[in-house]
């Protein structure tokens, strides 16, 4: 009896969230699916077919959505990297007793509202805001000059919401690193250049490859930054999912949008956790 | 400086100048994360015309605090806020913590399925998940509301609290329960007086993470809200109607309130470390 306890608990214990994840997390999933392939009306109802017009459809009429996004996603998450890296580096390296200061600083944004810190940009951006306006005033910027509504608006907004998000796994395995390797190769005469691309480039690697899956997926699929920082060339296909659902009320299109994002973004975390594990994102998450 | 009178060749020393070009950089770092905490706070102050923000800095003024709970559309979507936030935490942790105890510690058919699925709702794109989660609630007819909200905020926050306790369930030593049950404590007992006093700050932990993801959500929400609104949400939809200054006041309230939270929990850690 005791023995036959010992192996059921696991399962009892799991099955609260087992139930939970199949019934909002992976039958929603399903039903997206079927929905994309429903036809019909709101107001005849909707019948599922075999029909996968909706994907064909969806997908070469918003061709130029989903290129946007992926470059606008791959953009940010490079230039998000670049300006993590180092900072991740020195609190990591010369930090001393402050690390947990510092990193408490660039975790700030995090008690403010993320729609908040993208409205404070798109204040601070703003053509006439007091940042741009006494530059022009003074004639440093010509009048012309703006940077809302374009795309590096976008790409900007998309960067300053990930860097926390991208410091912290850097930090983690950069912070693991034993320094006597890097004495080692001090001693053994290579140069900085040469012990940081042998030595703490490859440490830190699952934590740049880990960053950069999350960062990635998450602002490729993205829609506020580009609704408030953008203007009408810089939609995302996050913007049109949303539209699709909520303006046009054609639940089938937005239902095969987000499945095609999702198959896409699918494909990418199945390579890298094949490569990778998940171990790393879930180290990162804690 | 020789290389044999220094007593030991420090650990990475490109040179001086490298570092302080990395300290500098770092600290600029630092500037631009806070400069949109800085507007808000500011501006937060900042007279505002016709019940608007002001894009340029008028004069400073106690008006908008004076009225801070003044619109009540928005006192009540931040009131939602709170609740989902409370609620949605609560309730992760609850589901999560026996999930992150069986995952730490057994080895049993479908633990890889399971964290395979853990992963990639963390991993899953906010607009996928949303848009998912309103094809089920369309499918069933379920109205969007308060409810619906709830239910998105616990599927995403699960898997953030199943990870954050367990990471603290793993650095248990196992003999502690061991040593329980030697001293005939039933499991349920033992977890009770042993292992859940342990992993407390673990399931805190999980908590206050899961309240600053729901409270910040817009785009999960903004597919499963319907008519009622949360505060980004209602701060999302008067972007084209101009913006009152209460937006800024309840956003520096909610900034404040975070980090009080956060100190204390440091604080509290901190105690419970020396006492240990």
């Amino acid at each position: 009896m005791r023995q036959l306890r010992g192996k059921l608990a696991p399962y009892l214990l799991s099955l609260p969230s087992w139930v939970y994840l199949v019934v909002f997390f992976i039958i929603p999933l399903a039903s997206m699916l079927g929905m994309a392939l429903a036809v019909g009306n709101p107001l005849t109802g909707y019948t599922i077919s075999d029909n996968f017009q909706e994907f064909v459809t969806g997908f070469t009429t918003y061709e130029d959505a989903f290129v946007r996004s992926f470059w606008y996603g791959t953009a940010s998450t490079v230039i998000t990297l670049a300006i993590s890296y180092p900072v991740a580096y020195w609190i990591a390296f010369y930090g001393g007793r402050h690390k947990s200061t510092y990193l408490f600083l660039i975790m700030l944004p995090f008690f403010v509202s993320f729609v908040i810190r993208v409205l404070a940009w798109e204040f601070i951006l703003s053509d006439q805001g007091f940042l741009f306006g006494p530059l022009k005033a003074i004639g440093l910027l010509p009048q012309s000059f703006h940077l809302l509504s374009t795309q590096w608006a976008v790409i900007g907004g998309l960067v300053y919401n990930s860097f926390a998000y991208y410091v912290l796994p850097l930090y983690v395995v950069l912070e693991k690193i034993d320094r006597r390797l890097v004495r080692a190769a001090n001693d053994l005469y290579a140069s900085p250049a040469t012990a940081f691309m042998k030595i703490i480039l490859p440490l830190s690697a699952p934590g740049v490859f880990a960053g950069f899956l999350l960062v990635f997926v998450t602002n490729v699929g993205d829609f506020v930054n580009a609704a408030l920082l953008g203007g009408p060339g810089t939609y995302m296909i996050g913007n049109i999912i949303q539209d699709s659902f909520f303006e046009n009320q054609d639940y089938p299109m937005a239902a095969a949008l987000s499945s095609i994002l999702m198959l896409m973004l699918m494909i990418a975390i199945l390579l890298y956790s094949k490569a990778f594990g998940t171990e790393a994102i879930q180290e990162y998450a804690a | 400086m020789s290389g044999t009178t220094s007593p030991m060749p420090s650990a990475f020393k490109p040179s001086r100048l490298g570092e302080r070009i990395l300290a500098c950089f770092t600290w600029a770092m630092i500037i631009y994360t806070m400069l949109p905490i800085g507007v808000m706070v500011v501006f937060s102050f900042n007279y505002a015309p016709e019940g608007r923000i002001a894009l340029n800095w008028l004069h400073f003024t106690f008006a908008n605090y004076r009225d801070a709970f003044g619109i009540q559309d928005l006192t009540s979507a931040l009131i939602h806020s709170l609740e989902v936030a409370v609620g949605s935490a609560v309730i992760s942790s609850i589901i999560g913590t026996p999930l992150a105890l069986a995952l730490a510690r057994y080895r049993y058919w479908g633990k890889s399925a399971t964290d395979l699925v853990i992963f990639a709702d963390i991993a899953a794109p906010a607009v996928v998940v949303g848009a998912s989660l309103l094809s089920l609630f369309l499918a069933l007819n379920l109205p969007r509301g308060l409810l619906t909200i709830f239910i998105a905020h616990v599927a995403f926050n699960l898997a953030f609290a199943v990870v954050v306790i367990r990471a603290r369930v793993s650095g248990l030593d196992r003999a502690l329960d061991r040593a329980a049950a030697d001293l005939g404590a039933t499991p349920w007992v033992a977890f009770w007086t042993v292992t859940f006093p342990l992993i407390l700050p673990g399931i805190i932990g999980a908590c206050m993470l899961c309240f600053l993801l729901s409270i910040d959500d817009l785009i999960i929400t903004s597919f499963v809200a319907g008519q009622t609104l949360t505060f980004p949400l209602w701060v999302y939809g008067a972007v084209k109607v101009g913006m009152p200054p209460q937006v800024f006041v309840l956003s520096t309230f909610i900034f404040m309130g975070g980090i009080a939270l956060a100190l204390v929990n440091v604080a509290l850690t901190h105690r419970r470390q020396v006492a240990a």
